[in-house]
This record gives structure tokens, sequence and C-alpha cells, in this order.
């Protein structure tokens, strides 16, 4: 049995998305920027995608802008908040230890050309509170950025009251949603968000196509400059059939969005309640602000990559956070930010779900993923000292 | 990251894992914080390393490096396997990704603090020099 358990990090294309999307490469290739008539239905299918994709979310078509990705609509929103900023001597970010690395390597860049970014700690399960943004706010902040649901714990932030308190304040607010489009209600209105970046590999639709939201009246600039494509916010050719397939993969996500979280929870759930059988065994992230398909845990004594190889070997794709796998020497910020210690942090597993997720497949990680964790712990020197008690730092 | 065929096939059967209880020898390198421990147990005979076995915490190529270095000095006098190097343990693997060479460091290190281990419990005279410092020398959390 095949299992892909890993649809955080991508998902499978929905047969809608790519039908969608070859007709756009087939019969209607034409650039939506040509003045002949058959670029015209070209321009016509984009204004309508553009249409259905801001319907999905709460917002106008004239507030949907394409780019390539999650991370570009991450890079241009906050780069065009800070530089807005920056024109009133406003240089002050405010955003969180668990973002995405879009978003905090952004605001890395922006560190270095004199931004002073704060950085707000989380909770033992990965939360922030509005509260917690309402104190870090000073004269000078130019943006709150905070993601709407995280990509490796997947908790849930309170973007509603955040939103509320950032209009009160007048302070722009981005948030990072690519975790949490189509598979969680949004709003753009009724929350306050200002800005939202939006990727449609994460909900069956294709790669290298995403959006920025941005609500009419806030500021965004182009960091592609070229010809005047999405209002001269973002140069280059329209990828229609990218886009198109994008619509239509929201549009079926959103449809079904309670009917999917209803069943993705049930099984992220037994999984989490199976799987904590396994001795020494933690659940990063709280367990009930949390995106339906996710499950993340730690198993002490053994490492990640091994893990994930093993499970691999039963035919099981996941993830991890730890160093190996991340590949750098330390593991996974937002496990460290959760205030795990480094050794715990290395032996973690995330499995995600979606709705192409069966019953008989998390049956099979069930089965699996305890002998793994078993076989490792048999050859591990340190799982022998945890059983002896000692602490593992 | 793609491993070769001789480290998964270590790594998914490791050979020599376990411990050995009356050991004559007993060398552990690495930490937790970093992600790789390795341990590796020898029984010496005669001046002959009869017996070996290992426990490792860390990624599938600190399995497999420590599973092909106790292969390597298995029967083996001391003497030769204090001549064990990381770059026989990486070739005896066909390779190591870059970024994981530091693993067959910590083999070849577990390899000689298991030896020095065993002299210092029968008083064997040595020169220092053979082992050096121990821990990962390519690591950000040793000290």
């Amino acid at each position: 049995m095949r299992v892909y358990a890993d649809n955080a990090a991508t998902t499978p294309i929905s047969e809608h998305a790519k039908a969608e999307m070859i007709k756009y490469m087939d019969a209607e290739y034409e650039n939506a920027s040509s003045l002949h008539s058959f670029g015209q239905s070209a321009a016509a299918a984009l204004a309508e995608a553009r249409e259905r994709i801001g319907k999905c979310i709460g917002a106008d078509a004239g507030e949907i802008y394409f780019t390539s990705g999650g991370s570009e609509a991450d890079n241009q929103a906050i780069i065009s908040a800070a530089h807005f900023g920056a024109k009133k001597n406003k240089k002050h970010i405010i955003s969180t230890k668990i973002e995405h690395h879009a978003v905090l390597h952004t605001l890395d860049r922006l560190k270095k050309e004199g931004y002073e970014v704060t950085l707000l700690d989380v909770d033992e399960n990965g939360l922030i509170t509005a509260e917690q943004v309402r104190e870090a706010l000073r004269e000078d902040t130019c943006l709150v950025t905070v993601m709407f649901a995280n990509n490796e714990i997947g908790t849930i932030m309170p973007i509603a009251e955040i939103g509320a308190i950032c209009r009160e304040k007048k302070i722009p607010f981005h948030t990072d949603a690519v975790q949490a489009a189509g598979h969680l209600h949004i709003d753009v209105k009724a929350m306050n968000i200002d800005m939202l970046s939006i990727s449609a590999h994460k909900f069956h639709g294709p790669k290298g196509i995403g959006a920025l939201y941005c609500r009419r009246g806030a500021y965004i600039e182009a960091i592609i400059s070229g010809g005047a494509q999405e209002k001269g916010k973002r140069a280059g050719t329209e990828n229609l059939p990218a886009i198109m397939g994008m619509a239509a993969a929201l549009e079926d996500a959103v449809a079904s969005i309670d009917e999917n979280a209803e069943k993705l929870c049930k099984m992220r759930d037994k999984l989490i309640c199976e799987l904590s059988k396994i001795e020494k065994t933690i659940v990063n992230g709280d367990r009930v602000k949390r995106l339906p398909g996710n499950v993340n845990m730690c198993f002490q004594g053994i490492e990640g990559e091994s893990l994930l190889l093993m499970l691999d070997m039963y035919g099981i794709a996941a993830s991890s956070g730890s160093a190996c796998t991340s590949g750098s020497l330390d593991p996974s910020h937002v496990l460290l930010a959760l205030g795990l210690p480094h050794a715990v942090a290395h032996g973690s597993l995330r499995l995600s779900l979606s709705e192409y997720t069966t019953e008989a497949e998390v049956d099979h990680i069930i089965e699996c993923v305890p002998k793994v964790v078993e076989r490792l712990r048999e050859m591990s020197p340190v799982w022998e000292r945890i059983l002896r008690g000692e602490e593992i730092l | 990251m793609a491993y070769s065929a001789k480290v998964m096939d270590h790594f998914q059967n490791p050979r020599n894992v376990g411990k050995i209880e009356d050991a004559s020898g007993v060398g552990e390198v690495g930490n937790a914080k970093c992600g790789d421990i390795m341990k590796i147990y020898l029984k010496i005979e005669n001046d002959v390393i009869v017996d070996v076995k290992f426990n490792t915490f860390g990624c599938a190529s600190a399995i497999a490096t420590s599973s092909m270095a106790t292969e390597l000095i298995k029967g083996k006098p001391v003497s030769e396997a204090l001549t064990l190097t990381n770059k026989a343990v990486v070739e005896a693997l066909d390779g190591l990704p870059p970024v994981k060479i530091h693993c067959s460091v910590l083999a070849e290190e577990a390899v000689k603090a298991a030896i020095k281990d065993y002299y210092d419990r029968n008083g064997i005279e040595y020169d220092a020099e053979l082992f050096g410092e121990s821990g990962c020398s390519n690591c950000c959390h040793c000290d």
C-alpha cells in the first residue's frame, strides 16, 4: 500500500483542475493582454477566474493579484507594507516566531535594511493571542503579519481578533493563508484582513501559481517590473492555464469545506489518539485550534530522518522537522519555539492528510508507525537513557 | 539528497546492532542536541576484535556509517582498527552526501573512543595524539 501523507508539502492535482489547465493550454492558449479577439476571450477567462477566486475568500475581483505562488505573495505584501511605512518613518513590523520562511527570511532582509522586527513568542500549543499583538504595537509599526495556520503543527491563529485590532489602530495586516485557503473559512472583509497570500498546490491546484489579496485602498507595489499586467503590480504574461486550474481547485475546495473538514478531523484525531499510545510521545500544536488534516508528534529517543525513510519503506510518505530533513543543523524553528528540547524536536513526524486520504490508509499508518518507532528505539542509546529516567536535552 | 544503494542497505538492514554486556571497551560520541549519538561496544581477545556491536541515535547515514564501521573492524587486530578513517567508511558505502560526511567522522571517533576505553581499562599505554578530541568536529552545537 502506498500512502501519501505529506499534503502540507503539496497536494495531488484534482482531475477538475487538470482538465481546466489542459483546456487553456490547448484550445485557449492566447495571451490575455492581446487586443485581438482571440486574446480577448483569454482576458475574459482571466477576469472570471479573478472573480471566482475573490468570492472564495470574500474579496472582490479587483482585489486579487496573481503571483507565482505563496512565497512571492508573502514577499510582495511584506515588502510593500515596509516601503509604504518607511515613507512615513514607520519601520517596525510585528510577526511571530513560527511563520513560514517566506515571511521570516523576508523580514530578515528588511532588518538588514534598518527595519525593526518583533517576533511574538507562541505558547506551548503554538498559538499567539491578539492581546500579544496589541501589546507589541508601537507608534512606528507599519505592518502586522501573522500566519492563518501553521504549516508544521497546524495551529490556527486568532486572525479575526488580530484583524480587528489592526483595523482599529489603522495598521496594515497581512496573513499568510497558504495552509488555510480551501481548508478553513476565510472572509477577508469580516476578518479585517488587508493582505492575504494563497498558493494553489496546497488545495489540489497546480504548482507555480498563487494569489495576493490586497484590500482596495491598501498599498502594494510591484516587486517584478515589466508590463502592465495585474494593474501594474505584477509584470509578466498571466499564466492562464495555472490560474484557471487554481480557480477550479479553490472553488471545489470551498464548496466542500465543511464536509472535508469533518472527515479529516475524524481521521486526524484517530491518528493522534492511536499514535499517542506509543510511550514517550508528544503531540505538537493545539488539539482543537488545528488544521483538519494535520498531525504532528515527537517520538522521544529517535531521529526524524530515520523515521521518515523507514516509513517510506512501508510505503508511507510523511515529513519531519528534524535537522537532517531541514538541511540545517538545527531542528525546525517551529518546534523549538514550542519550547521543545533539541533532542526531542529531532524526533518529529508530520502527517498531513487530504480529502483523498482513506480510512484504510490511516489504518496502515497506525499499523506501521509503532513498528518503526520501536525498531529505531531498540538501537538508540538515547532511548536507553530515557528508560533509565535521565533527562535528555 | 539521495543516498547510495549501499547506504540504504546498511540503514535498512544494519549489521551488528546491539550491546555487549561484558564488553572490553565501550565508546560513545556525539550528542542528542545535534541529533547524532553513536555507541560502540568491542569484545577484544588477544588484541583482536572478536565481536562488535553498536547503538545509534541519528539519521539514516548515522545508522549506515555505524553499521559499516563495525563491519570494517570486526575480526581485525586492534592496531588495524585504529587506522580506520572516516574516508574509508564513506568509500565502503559508495559515498555520502556532503552534509552527511560528519556522520562518518562520528563513526571513526566512536571506534577510537571504544579502543581508548579498552586501553584505559587494561592499563595499556598509548599515544594520546592517536585519539585527539572527540565530538563531531563540524557541528554548531559542540563546544
